[in-house]
């Protein structure tokens, strides 16, 4: 695979955090619970969980803003624990940007330069360049607050890549804006990454947000990774059914209901249990398994169906646009095994 | 969005209009019990003391409760009176002294009453026709003088000056500490005392003064407890001016005898007077407590409780005041009018002098 | 419709505060400087306007300036490093260490200066650095009154910072420093000119401090009207200072007025504090050093305190229960306190409900220019009290509020209502700049779901402004608990509040009442630790619910 060529840049060893439970001092609460990452060099890992998971206090520790309580976090083979924020060359890239409200778009850019002391017609080239980048050159005499919101994340990301960090860390970048920008600015995040080869985590809640920019994917619960690997081989083979879930698997079968549907499928399929997405299951007048329409709701795109499928149960299912597929009535479905995933027996 | 609104505003307010109301009752408690008939209301200075039992008797014998009201130092008090004249805030004074009688007199402050039974030894404090005669009661009288720390001396082998001259001696430069003639009323008069002994001289006299390392201090209370070598707090200067009655403060226990004395040539006297107020509610209460200040029960508690010697020579001094608190034989005097006259002018020169 | 309702409700609101403070502050203000242009009878300015040629006026504003730009540079240079480690931090002992940087701010000034002095006298553990009468010795006790100012205001206002800023440029780079300099210190500015502006005000109009400290060799204005009012009786002398720090302070409102308006509103976090880090090891020593800084004095009062006749006992604190050798005060010591904390809990109670009601008024922003200069002129207004002369406003008490219904001169009521003047611009301005933050949609969002005003408030601007009204409530007991300017006028002394007592005691020749005075003064910091730390619970206790 890729990720074994390039050497590994960011490791985490059992990492984990605790904190006093709100109110009182003595309890704690575990925030990360012994995690363990690697991310190779150049790769965008995608931490994936649902809030309070413990994703984004998992950064704050790799950032240097929180300390765990046991555990390692190395980079480039070094053991960051005595290193503080500033000198671990990394940029972090918040959701709401975190721009300096006092500072213009430019000097906001180029803060991390300025830092650096680096010559002002660097600075000011580099500020262009980078403005450019991100699709907004000419923005350079605002202020912050006359941004809308995905101006301002893009800002932010000019910012944070300034300085070429050697990690960026992102917590949950996109999910403060709309559907459309959001979906726009996650292909374009992950074309300028690549442009950049930028070593980065991302911390988000949103699937689509970690498929659209990311190499591999971690996902979280209650503290601690329940999986790991490359984006398509998550997303193929889910840990168990909450991962399936949480991925954004429309269903979840198990038992005689899955050997049910596995028999309809074919002699291929694997796994005791099966999850699906919802445009696994499709009407189809020559498929192996009969239903009974629950609910029909019409998209742009297809039909969103709910079906009483024989011998399985309710499940979510589609149908071509121009089909015709009344509430209560039969149809024949056939089962799209590549748009399932085999999970372990429970 | 309207209806709550101004519901909710009515509340706000209703609650506001309640906290005035409680503020404006508690007030016009306080007021309506200053008025009362059997209170007698004495604005005073703040070193007012006096022994509870005997303030009980005087409410025994004539049915009147004293209610004491320290208003600052003499100058303050003074100020006051004059700036609430017709409208007091009392029935009568106590406290105002010779510096000050003039200007209180002059404002016409206060109501004239003479005191049936003064003694014949009060009378050498009496005020001139016109000044205060009449109007003004000698209640006490102190001298305010340097004071010495003679178990210092000792220890330093070295010999207590005994004069106002003596204190610009180098022998003794940068061990005198005295108080502010602007802020404090010893301070005044030890002022008044280098005037009257030094006439026009006295300005050359405060320039040799500071030359000599005097320190000035804002009030009594700091030169004693801060820089006295026999006050509360241990300072450095063994001399200090004070008055003729500090020695039995500095009483050693297993002595029994002081470790300083006063000198006695350096003294200013000061005399307390007490007076109706001009518009007092009560002035027949304010006249028989001026009365009682006069009798031997009030006269006799003044050593012990304010530090200042009757004026009813009748009355037996405390036995370690009559051996180590002697009042000075020929203290700086000045009439209260000259004082009036020039303390403004004078005030201004000695800031001159000693902030130079 | 609404808006001439809503314009109608601002000034029922603002009615009462107005009322107040016209009745308690400008009325008797007004009428003792009037005394001093009509001195004659008739209206002469005269009198009033040769007061400015005399140089000793010329230097008491010289050094009045000079001497408060310095407390207020010194407060703030101790004082922010401190508000950080106390306010961003979570250590144990934290709270203790919040209560005991109070308690320098409630002591009164007499004891201040005398324990000051007997450090600093060259009989002194400090003699040596020959400070004592300098002016170097003046702004150092007034930085040692002041720094819990800064700590506090600019502190509650750094909670509520939203630390990812920081966090962001630090993750970019910037070190620590670089953080504060280009991203904290900017943010912080309206805390820090919040603080300063009071800081400053506390220091021009400081009087017992610059009496004691300076003996005679400096004068401020405070203590040059004090000198013409109480003993020179110069009226029109006074009147033209008094005049003269109104203009002033004026001056500098407007100036702390343009700061504010320059500055960006804060967004606010629900960050938990973080526990300290080997990087916060200088802060921690700078917080030290101005805790020794602070407690030195403090320490030797208790040290005085313990010192019976030559030797070590608790006889001055038995002797509280007394009147004092010789009488020296009317009623027991103990009383005092008693007495303390009851107008302390009348005057807080009084400063919360006017200091909110003001804060929430001038944390407006109206559109209109008009009405925005209203607001201006609000907010100045109630920073009056704390520039213009306790000797100016006791005086018009004397003689303003001596007419029926109203003569208050001798009510008790008077005590808590003009520690509550004292007080309000501190609550105003440890409230005002965190209500100012609140992003102003949550309110629109809130009214339109059905909320009026006063359940926005309690929905949306209380949570946000809670800690900074935990805060102001403190200050506002601390600073009565500590009140001796205007109280010194008003208490009467059988009825005195504990700091009198400390004045009368310490004026009172003899050793056991000074050793009482030292005890007194150790019982009202204690008092005062007591009552912060019970705030600091309270805070911890509120935490939870949102």
């Amino acid at each position: 695979m890729a990720a074994d060529a390039a050497p590994v840049a960011l490791e985490l060893h059992h990492v984990t955090v605790r904190f006093p439970a709100p109110g009182t001092e003595a309890r704690e609460t575990v925030a990360v619970d012994d995690v363990s990452l690697a991310l190779p060099e150049g790769q965008v890992l995608a931490v994936l969980g649902p809030s309070g998971c413990g994703k984004s206090t998992l950064l704050r520790v790799i950032a240097g803003l929180e300390e765990p309580a046991s555990g390692r976090v190395c980079f480039g083979g070094r053991d960051l624990r005595q290193l503080p924020t500033h000198r671990r060359g990394f940029a972090l890239m918040f959701q709401d940007g975190q721009l300096f409200p006092h500072q213009t778009v430019a000097r906001n850019v180029g803060y991390p330069l300025r830092l650096r002391r680096r010559p002002r017609a660097e600075i000011e080239a580099r500020t262009i360049e980078l403005l450019e980048l991100v699709g907004l050159p000419s923005y350079g005499d605002r202020m912050p607050g006359t941004l809308s919101g995905g101006e301002r994340q893009r800002v932010a990301l000019a910012r944070a890549l300034a300085v070429d960090p050697r990690l960026l860390l992102l917590d949950e970048p996109l999910s403060a804006l709309d559907r459309g920008l959001r979906e726009r600015l996650a292909g374009e995040l992950h074309g300028i990454l690549a442009a950049a080869g930028t070593t980065a985590l991302l911390v988000t809640h949103d699937q689509e947000e970690a498929f659209a920019v990311a190499d591999r994917m971690a996902v979280m619960r209650a503290g601690r990774v329940v999986q790991e690997g490359e984006v398509a081989a998550v997303w193929q083979r889910p840990a168990d059914a909450w991962t399936a879930r949480f991925l954004g698997y429309a269903s979840v079968v198990t038992g005689a209901a899955a050997a049910a549907l596995r028999r309809a499928a074919g002699p291929d399929a694997a796994g005791q249990s099966l999850a699906l997405r919802r445009s696994a299951l499709r009407v189809d007048a020559a498929g192996p398994l009969g239903a009974r329409v629950l609910t029909a709701r019409v998209t742009p795109e297809q039909i969103r169906l709910t079906l009483d499928v024989d011998g399985v149960g309710a499940l979510d299912a589609v149908a071509e646009p121009h089909e015709d597929v009344p509430v209560g009535s039969r149809v024949r479905v056939a089962l799209d095994l590549s748009r399932t995933a085999p999970l372990p027996s429970p | 969005m309207s209806r709550p609104s101004t519901r909710s505003r009515l509340r706000a307010l209703a609650a506001a209009a309640a906290l005035l109301l409680v503020g404006g009752l508690a007030a016009g408690c306080g007021a309506s019990a200053a008025g009362g008939g059997r209170t007698l209301v004495v604005a005073t200075h703040d070193s007012w003391a006096m022994s509870k039992k005997v303030m009980a008797d005087f409410t025994r014998r004539t049915g009147i409760t004293v209610r004491i009201q320290p208003q600052g130092d003499a100058g303050e008090l003074t100020n006051k009176l004059v700036l609430t004249k017709g409208d007091p805030v009392a029935d009568m004074v106590y406290g105002i002294d010779n510096t000050f009688a003039s200007r209180a007199v002059d404002a016409g402050v206060l109501a004239s009453y003479t005191p049936r039974d003064e003694p014949a030894s009060a009378r050498r404090f009496d005020l001139p026709r016109g000044g205060g005669a009449g109007r003004l009661t000698p209640v006490d009288y102190g001298d305010v003088c340097v004071n010495v720390d003679n178990s210092w001396f000792q220890q330093h082998h070295l010999t207590p000056p005994k004069t106002l001259q003596d204190l610009t001696e180098p022998a003794y430069k940068g061990l005198f500490v005295t108080e502010g003639a602007t802020s404090s009323s010893p301070g005044m008069a030890f002022l008044l005392a280098t005037i009257d002994r030094f006439g026009n001289g006295w300005q050359d006299y405060w320039r040799k003064l500071m030359a000599n390392g005097t320190k000035i201090d804002a009030g009594w209370s700091d030169a004693w407890n801060v820089d006295y070598t026999a006050g509360g707090g241990h300072g450095d200067r063994p001399i200090v001016l004070s008055y003729a009655s500090s020695p039995p403060d500095t009483v050693d226990p297993k002595t029994g005898r002081p470790t300083t004395s006063a000198l006695l040539d350096t003294c200013f006297r000061q005399v307390e007077y007490a007076g109706v107020l001009q518009g007092a509610g009560n002035p027949e209460a304010a006249r028989k407590f001026i009365d009682f200040m006069l009798g031997k029960e009030f006269q006799a508690q003044l050593p012990g409780q304010m530090y200042v010697y009757p004026v009813n020579t009748a009355v037996k001094l405390p036995a370690d005041w009559a051996r180590w608190a002697k009042v000075a034989p020929h203290p700086a005097t000045m009439p209260p009018h000259e004082i009036t006259a020039h303390r403004t002018q004078w005030l201004s020169q000695w800031r001159d002098v000693t902030s130079g | 419709m609404t808006t001439v309702r809503a314009r109608v409700g601002y000034l029922l609101l603002a009615a009462l505060p107005v009322a107040v403070l016209g009745l308690f502050f400008v009325y008797p203000v007004v009428g003792m400087v009037a005394r001093g242009f009509w001195a004659g009878g008739s209206f002469d300015p005269g009198p009033v306007l040769a007061t400015f040629d005399r140089s000793v006026v010329h230097s008491a504003l010289w050094f009045t300036l000079w001497s408060a730009a310095a407390g207020t540079a010194g407060s703030v240079l101790l004082g922010v490093p401190v508000a950080w480690a106390l306010h961003r931090l979570r250590f144990p002992g934290r709270d203790t260490v919040r209560a005991l940087v109070m308690v320098p701010f409630v002591l009164p000034t007499v004891v201040v200066g005398v324990a000051f002095r007997q450090l600093l006298a060259a009989s002194g553990p400090l003699g040596f650095l020959h400070l004592d009468g300098s002016a170097t010795a003046i702004i150092a006790a007034l930085v040692f009154f002041n720094v819990a100012v800064v700590v506090r205001t600019v502190g509650a206002f750094w909670a509520g910072l939203d630390p990812r800023q920081a966090q962001a440029a630090a993750a970019l780079g910037a070190t620590p420093w670089q953080v504060f300099r280009t991203v904290t210190l900017p943010a912080l500015v309206p805390g820090i000119v919040s603080a300063a502006s009071v800081v400053f005000l506390f220091c021009a109009t400081a009087f017992g401090v610059v009496l004691v400290m300076g003996g005679l060799r400096y004068a401020n204005v405070e203590t040059e009207i004090y000198l013409l009012t109480t003993q020179e009786l110069d009226l029109a002398g006074a009147a033209a200072l008094s005049v003269l720090q109104v203009a002033v302070i004026t001056v500098l409102l407007l100036l702390s007025a343009r700061a504010h308006r320059d500055a960006p509103a804060a967004v606010r976090s629900v960050e938990r504090m973080r526990r300290p880090r080997v990087g916060d090891a200088a802060a921690f020593a700078w917080t030290a050093l101005v805790l020794a800084f602070l407690m030195a004095p403090v320490a030797d009062l208790v040290v005085a305190s313990l010192r019976v006749g030559g030797r070590w006992g608790l006889g001055n604190y038995r002797a509280l229960g007394s009147t004092g050798e010789r009488n020296a005060l009317l009623v027991p010591a103990w009383v005092g306190l008693l007495n303390s904390l009851e107008i302390a809990l009348g005057a807080t109670a009084i400063a919360l409900v006017l200091g909110t009601l003001v804060a929430y008024l001038v944390s407006r922003r109206p559109r209109r220019v008009g009405a925005r200069r209203v607001v201006g002129v609000l907010d100045g207004a109630f920073m009056l009290p704390l520039g213009v002369s306790a000797v100016t406003l006791g005086f018009g008490f004397l003689i303003t509020l001596d007419h029926p219904p109203i003569d208050l001169r001798t009510s008790p009521a008077l005590i808590p209502i003009a520690q509550a003047m004292v007080a309000l611009p501190l609550v105003v301005r440890t409230v005002a700049p965190v209500l100012r933050s609140v992003d102003p949609r949550q309110r629109q969002a809130a009214s339109s779901l059905g909320a009026g005003p006063l359940r926005v408030l309690l929905a949306v601007d209380l949570p946000h402004a809670w800690r900074a009204l935990l805060a102001a409530t403190g200050f506002t007991f601390a600073v009565s608990l500590g009140e001796f300017g205007a109280t010194s006028f008003l208490a009467r002394d059988d009825n005195p509040t504990l700091p009198v007592v400390i004045y009368r005691l310490i004026g009172h020749p003899g050793n056991e009442n000074f050793g009482m005075a030292m005890a007194a003064s150790v019982l009202l910091a204690a008092a005062t630790i007591t009552v912060m730390l019970l705030v600091e619970r309270l805070r911890v206790g509120s935490m939870g619910a949102f």
